[in-house]
């Protein structure tokens, strides 16, 4: 039980600060190593009727099935044709898995707390899916609030309503 | 309702075993109820889980339910011990009743992490009183000397009928035993003392006698220490060795009373025979519900087996059916491939089989429903049971519980007349309620079917024409049709409502139910004769056998359950009505046509009847066409649900779920429900 509990520990540890980073268009984001399970290549994708644009359906993960989101549609940025760059990150949020189809998966980068500063405060709601920007070396990468990207649309559909 | 119970282990037992006895106990005292009155076996028995579920709740610290349980011990071992004569079987019952909900609903709320905190009283009160009033009845009979002190404290004392020789035993001793200040549950510690010493000794009596868990008695111990006095063949250094190995034992004084016990003590010896000879029964009890050769398992670890045995099944159609394969001749390699897919399939169906549970124990409860029924509305009601051994999936038992009921009370409160009624009509004074089950192809039919009134055409339509929920004119419907308005949300023919049935939330709820589990309800009566109910429900939720239909680059399934035919129309078959709806028809017959692109906007290049392939479905009586690109085959499939997050989002109408084609691309299984009314 103890060595477990040190092993979880030490694991948590050294997911730490651990972000993995990956590129739509010209921007770097980073999410937690986390929730992260695994990365894949893009799958055949089984449209489901009805839903947002974003959400682009489910694949067949090993015989789990798991829904995928196209994050590209997600921001709202242009469509671009999937290609063998294109990858679905496989997050794990509370024992909810689902696939992020993002356009390339760049690397996994330690962001020291410190680096990370609060988005700026915009009134119109434009940065809620952000958790933060993280600097690392020259460059910024915009941290993902993974929780808030699944729970966000609950609240839409009911505006919708 | 799994994830709530604590997982104290202990608990769960506590919770299984009591729920267990419940159960067994309701039907014992039906039965008992049932027949001419309680037979010896049948108080042994009643007496025996009372005794069980004393104790255990005692060890759990449920007081309310553990006094309970031990008034109603007391009343069943007077029952056994006097067999008085003249007992009124039904007001027994009804006490017994009372308490085994009483005890029920405790165990809920226990269940639900919540404090038992009913008060069983007035139950406990009124069975006293059975008790005392039984006792004045037979006490000038055969009650023995200290009458008056029985009065005073019924419960402590049990005078045994059969008395042994008193003096078997060589020596008489007198113990008294201090537990350790902070040792807790001293009243049960005691118990332990009297039950060891039940192996060697005889003729035990101890002070204070009640071993009840009240305060009282409690600090008697820890005051005046446990006092004993037995008699025994063994010597004193054995049975000091035997005292001395109490847990939490603080300080003994053993006292050898001489040869050949104390006379001055016979009265208490003999009053506590009684106590020692319930003693002795314990050891059997424990072993009473442990049933050799069945282990319950739980649910979540068989769906997780039945998940990877679904996988399994997919995988293996990849391997075999393995596009790398085409063309190669592999004698050895299809020869291994048929031995595997035979196991395979042999390892589903045991799956499968692991996870049917039989209606009976279903049925058995609606036994008590029909009982309490009758009492309360003055009806006289039997309920005839046939083919409680069908099986059905564990995942349906849970769903149709509910409908069960609802359809049985409304049997009972609407169906059946009163007697002087059933006279007049030269019937049979009781009513009969038959609950049936039987296996019909890949469906199990349950009936619900009564002798009373049955449904009258004129009644259901006046009354749907006052809620307003008559769809077309009366006339040109069929009864069948008629009957199904019964299901429509908020209808009841029953003017006022009654403490079972008639808030006209019934019916529909059954319909509900029933359909959320895939199956249907129909109603049949004739005026006078009595209606009956029949839910045909699929055997399992997790395999249906199923027709994969394409539609440009998705896959669909429906089940073959719902499948008339599938047929590839002629141009001059079509007809658009003015609303620009399409028609189909078919041997003289119209039917309505849906386009599973258009309703699910996929993309495809076959748009023109004649290309495709229609597939004509049924749901409930009414008959539709799907349209798709072509039709792939039959096959069965293993059911997946959705997933959640995609369920919370938006539930997609026709959609039941999906489910793994062999070459692990996902088909989502079309619901002809849902379809229907698209």
């Amino acid at each position: 039980m103890d060595d477990a509990q040190r092993f979880i520990e030490e694991e948590e540890d050294t997911q730490k600060d651990r972000y993995l980073t990956f590129q739509i268009g010209s921007e770097v984001y980073g999410i937690e190593i986390k929730y992260v399970t695994e990365i894949i290549g893009i799958q055949p994708v089984t449209e489901i009727p009805e839903l947002p644009a974003y959400m682009k359906g489910i694949i067949n993960l090993r015989g789990k099935i798991i829904p995928v989101m196209d994050i590209r549609l997600r921001f709202k940025k242009a469509p671009r044709e999937y290609n063998d760059r294109t990858c679905v990150i496989v997050i794990d949020i509370n024992a909810l898995s689902i696939g992020l189809i993002v356009d390339s998966v760049a690397e996994v980068l330690t962001i020291p707390e410190e680096d990370i500063v609060s988005p700026p405060d915009v009134k119109s709601g434009g940065n809620r899916f952000m958790k933060g920007i993280g600097k690392a070396g020259n460059e910024v990468k915009l941290i993902l609030d993974c929780e808030h990207l699944l729970n966000e649309q609950e609240q839409e559909n009911l505006i919708n309503i | 309702m799994q994830d709530k119970i604590t997982n104290e282990p202990m608990l769960d037992v506590y919770i299984f075993e009591t729920s267990q006895l419940l159960e067994q106990l309701e039907q014992t005292v039906l039965k008992c109820e049932k027949g001419t009155g309680f037979a010896v076996s049948d108080i042994n028995e009643i007496f025996r889980i009372m005794h069980t579920i004393k104790g255990s709740s005692a060890m759990m610290m449920f007081q309310n339910i553990s006094v309970l349980a031990h008034t109603a011990e007391d009343l069943f071992y007077f029952l056994r011990e006097e067999k008085p004569e003249e007992v009124d079987c039904s007001f027994i019952c009804d006490a017994v009743f009372q308490s085994i909900d009483f005890i029920k609903v405790e165990l809920e709320k226990i269940k639900n992490g919540d404090k038992a905190d009913g008060d069983s009283k007035e139950i406990a009160g009124s069975i006293k009183n059975i008790l005392s009033e039984l006792k004045a009845n037979c006490g000038s009979v055969n009650m023995p000397i200290d009458e008056k002190r029985r009065e005073e404290k019924p419960k402590k004392y049990y005078i045994s009928q059969d008395r042994v020789n008193i003096s078997q035993y060589k020596y008489a001793y007198k113990a008294v035993i201090f537990f350790e200040d902070d040792c807790e549950l001293e009243n049960i510690r005691a118990f332990t003392v009297i039950h060891e010493l039940s192996g060697t000794a005889g003729e035990i009596c101890h002070e204070p006698e009640n071993l009840e868990d009240t305060s009282e008695c409690i600090e008697k111990i820890q005051k005046d220490g446990f006092l004993i006095f037995f008699q025994s063949n063994e010597s004193y250094e054995q049975i000091k060795e035997l005292l001395e190995n109490t847990i939490f034992l603080k300080k003994l004084e053993l006292t050898n009373l001489g040869e050949k016990g104390h006379e001055n003590s016979k009265d208490t010896v003999k009053a506590a025979e009684g106590i020692s000879k319930r003693i002795n029964d314990v050891p059997k009890e424990g072993h009473s519900s442990a049933n050799q050769g069945i282990i319950s398992v739980n649910v979540s670890k068989l769906d997780k087996l039945m998940d990877l045995v679904g996988e399994m099944v997919i995988a293996e159609a990849m391997v075999t059916q393995n596009p790398d394969l085409k063309g190669l001749e592999l004698g050895n390699f299809h020869k291994a491939a048929r031995q595997l897919k035979k196991i395979t399939d042999e390892l589903q169906d045991t799956v499968m089989s692991v996870r049917m549970v039989p209606l009976g124990p279903v049925f058995l409860k609606m036994q008590r429903i029909v009982r309490d029924m009758s009492k309360q509305l003055k009806k006289e009601i039997t309920l005839q049971i046939i083919g409680e051994d069908t099986e059905v999936d564990k995942n349906i038992i849970e769903h149709i519980s509910d409908p069960l009921m609802h359809l049985v009370r409304n049997a009972a409160d609407h169906g059946i007349e009163p007697p002087e009624e059933r006279l007049m009509q030269n019937k049979d004074r009781t009513g009969v309620i038959t609950l049936e089950a039987k296996n019909a192809g890949g469906d199990v039919r349950i009936i619900v079917r009564d002798d009373g009134k049955g449904l009258k055409r004129e009644d259901i339509l006046k009354k749907a024409q006052s809620l307003n929920l008559l769809p077309k004119n009366p006339e040109e419907m069929e009864d069948k049709e008629v009957f199904n308005l019964l299901f429509l949300p908020g209808f009841s023919t029953k003017d006022d409502v009654s403490e079972y049935s008639g808030r006209g939330v019934g019916m529909d709820v059954v319909m509900q139910n029933i359909r959320a589990i895939g199956g249907t309800v129909t109603v049949d009566s004739k005026p006078g004769k009595g209606m009956s109910t029949t839910l045909s429900i699929p055997l399992t939720l997790a395999i249906i056998d199923g027709m994969n239909l394409r539609v440009g680059d998705s896959y669909y399934t429906i089940p073959m359950v719902s499948i008339i035919e599938s047929l590839r129309p002629r141009e001059r078959d079509i007809i658009i009505d003015p609303e620009g709806r399409e028609i189909l028809m078919i041997r003289g017959q119209s039917y309505p046509v849906l386009r599973l692109h258009r309703l699910y906007d996929v993309k495809t290049k076959i748009t023109c009847f004649t290309e495709g392939i229609i597939v004509v479905v049924r749901q409930e009586g009414k008959l539709f066409c799907i349209f798709a690109d072509e039709l792939i085959g039959q096959q069965q499939v293993v059911v997946k649900s959705l997933p959640a997050y995609i369920r919370k989002m938006k539930q997609i109408k026709g959609l039941a779920g999906c489910t793994l084609l062999g070459d692990g691309s996902i088909s989502l299984i079309l619901d002809a429900a849902g379809l229907a009314d698209c």
